[in-house]
């Protein structure tokens, strides 16, 4: 036996990494080190491994992720500024059998689509908010946000952010989960590989939080945008990981899937049978029973 | 003491027939488009409460769950109209309905709709304005309708009927027009026409669907869909922009509608739609028992405008009369169809108030002295 046979089935082509099917080729049309990329992939990778890609039917935003359709490839509604929830809610109450998906930065659905979201999550709509934390208004240069950071500059704030002047940034998520109709809430980031994938893993629960028509479901990912910023793209995921974590912890912030398999024993979920196009939860939790937020 | 009170019985006196089909029934005006939009195969219906249109949310709310179909009471008109938006693109037939601070939140939406071409039908159950004004019914949200709600170069159909069986007819209407040419239509009705109760013909109509092959039903074995108005590049989106005013010259077309009263022989002409020209067709019967021949042009779609119709009568009348609820709207209209030829005089009360037959009388009198012998 010689040396080449023995490696031979190591060297045997072997794909370890490719462009997720539900990922369209082509050239990005967002900033050098933007995080949009990153998020598009994991939806792609998400809605691919959950073979939800023919039944999908997103909502595109304002802002930088309004071409999201160009680059996934699933059926796309565009939404007026903040919209998007809305827009799922009809989407989801005439086609009981569609995956609902919004993606939204944090000026769409922190800012002018506040409405919308709260009451998507307060009927307990069976969609999937996919919420891009970048703190900035990053398409009409560099504004700030409802999630700007304190002291942080920006075109609007040219001194940093004061509370007294601007107010304290919003921990949108925070807010959602304290609502009976939101089954799963959690904020990922894409500050480093492991925390990318516990993003995805977030995304997986949201999806599976909608597929058991169990209510609303939000991950909210701490994005970067070093353009907005004034950094360099390593520069921006440096603050992202030692900074902006610490206004806004990563982690679950609420899990009522959990919370019902663990009030069953039998461990199916009281409230995972489907109620119909509007998929509210049959049995709203009691907010007074709401399980402490998780970290 | 107990009251003797006659007994409330539906049975029909025995000197009268059991009604003959098709049946009359008395309806009030809200409901009557809102079970015309259920009979018309209508999906799904978001609403949130406002004077005077509420009494069509709540039919919806009844009877949408009867049907096993959609009724989601929004949390703002903002919401109601975006959502009937998503509902939209994936080829509902999707019913919105506000009053006129209601229908400014909406504008945005509509925009929208007309630059991605989505679907929708939207009642309009005007009251006074501007601002909060009143609950009166009024017809001051013309410009707004017919002039563009929202931003951008865009014309939507606007269907006005003037009694509660034309009402139960554009409704099945209106839905037809916006699927055949996949954009928002307008039906614009005053306070009155939404409050009051008519005999209605139940001449409920379904309209047959089309097929449609760009609505969103999940990219299965199909290239994706993307529904949308955003064109950035400026060729592309003038090119969109094109697309959208050769069907809106399609619309203009083939789609004006509007009746005539005593036309034959009217040396003057009131155009009015809507409960003015109620008030109108009074006016003109006294105008007549006192030897004013006066007819009544009234448009049923007031876009696309009857512009041709109306400039065909000025060569035998001497003069129109517009008469709205409103401080004159519809009237510029009128006026760029007769196109200074003959005057164009106006009479409307605002703010809720309805012109009377002897305000559009006596403006009938002032119109005939201004274009001499009146008489006949």
């Amino acid at each position: 036996m010689t040396v080449e046979h023995a490696l031979e089935p190591v060297l045997e082509p072997r794909v370890v990494f490719e462009r997720p099917e539900l990922l369209a080729d082509r050239t990005t049309i967002y900033c050098p080190g933007c995080g949009h990329g990153v998020v598009h992939r994991l939806v792609a990778e998400v809605l691919g491994e959950l073979d939800l890609g023919p039944r999908t039917i997103a909502v595109a935003p304002v802002g930088c992720a309004v071409f999201a359709y160009d680059f996934l490839l699933v059926d796309f509604v565009e939404a007026p500024h903040g919209r998007a929830p809305a827009l799922a809610t009809g989407i989801r109450r005439v086609r009981p059998d569609a995956f609902v998906l919004t993606y939204q930065g944090d000026g769409d659905l922190a800012a002018i689509g506040t409405a919308e979201i709260v009451h998507a999550a307060a009927r307990g709509e069976a969609i999937t908010a996919v919420f891009v934390n970048n703190g900035i208004y990053g398409m009409t240069g560099g504004q700030m946000a409802p999630t700007t950071l304190l002291g942080q500059r920006s075109t609007s704030s040219p001194g940093g952010r004061e509370a007294g002047l601007h107010g304290l940034p919003i921990p949108m998520t925070e807010m959602l989960a304290v609502l009976p109709g939101v089954a799963f809430a959690a904020r990922g980031s894409i500050a480093d590989a492991a925390a990318i994938g516990r993003t995805k893993a977030y995304l997986r629960k949201a999806a599976g939080a909608q597929l058991a028509r169990r209510g609303f479901s939000i991950v909210e990912i701490l994005s970067n945008c070093p353009v907005g910023w004034g950094m360099t793209p390593l520069e921006s995921i440096e603050r992202l990981r030692e900074v902006v974590t610490k206004t806004y912890p990563p982690g679950v912030i609420v899990d009522r899937m959990k919370a019902d398999a663990a009030a069953s024993p039998a461990g199916t979920s009281p409230g995972a049978a489907p109620a119909g196009p509007g998929a509210v939860p049959p049995t709203p939790a009691d907010p007074a029973s709401t399980p402490p937020v998780e970290r | 003491m107990t009251a003797v009170r006659p007994a409330l019985t539906s049975i029909p006196p025995p000197d009268r027939p059991v009604p003959p089909a098709p049946r009359r029934i008395l309806m009030k005006g809200n409901e009557a488009m809102a079970e015309a939009a259920i009979q018309a195969g209508c999906d799904a219906y978001f609403g949130y409460p406002i004077t005077p249109q509420a009494e069509l949310l709540e039919w919806m709310a009844r009877r949408m769950p009867e049907e096993g179909r959609v009724f989601v009471q929004a949390e703002s008109e903002l919401g109601a109209i975006n959502m009937a938006l998503g509902a939209a693109a994936t080829g509902a037939r999707v019913l919105v309905s506000s009053s006129s601070p209601g229908i400014s939140l909406m504008a945005e939406a509509m925009s929208y709709m007309a630059g991605g071409e989505v679907p929708v039908v939207l009642i309009n159950v005007m009251r006074g304005g501007p601002g909060l004004g009143s609950i009166g019914p009024s017809q001051a949200d013309y410009f707004q309708a017919v002039k563009g709600h929202g931003h951008g170069d865009y014309r939507t159909p606007v269907l006005a009927p003037s009694s509660i069986s034309e009402a139960v007819e554009v409704v099945a209407d209106a839905f037809e027009l916006a699927e055949r040419y996949r954009t928002p239509v307008i039906i614009l009705v005053d306070g009155i026409l939404g409050q009051a109760m008519e005999p209605v013909e139940a001449a409920f109509r379904t309209p047959a669907r089309a097929p449609a092959d760009w609505i969103l039903t999940g990219a299965d074995g199909r290239p994706p869909r993307v529904v949308k108005s955003v064109h950035l590049l400026p060729e592309a989106l003038e090119a969109h922009n094109r697309h959208l005013q050769a069907k809106f010259a399609g619309i203009a077309a083939r789609e004006v509608r509007w009746a005539g009263e005593q036309l034959e022989d009217a040396e003057l002409v009131i155009v009015a739609y809507g409960t003015a020209a109620r008030v109108a067709r009074t006016a003109i019967a006294r105008a007549r028992a006192d030897g004013l021949a006066a007819g009544l042009f009234r448009p049923i779609t007031l876009w696309p405008f009857p512009s041709a119709a109306l400039a065909d009568l000025v060569a035998r009348v001497r003069g129109f009369l517009a008469v709205e609820l409103s401080a004159g709207q519809m009237v510029e209209d009128v006026r760029l169809a007769v196109d200074g030829r003959r005057p164009v005089a106006f009479e409307g009360r605002m703010g809720g108030m309805v012109p009377t037959p002897a305000e559009v009388v006596a403006a009938l009198r002032r119109l005939d002295a201004i274009v001499g012998e009146g008489r006949r």
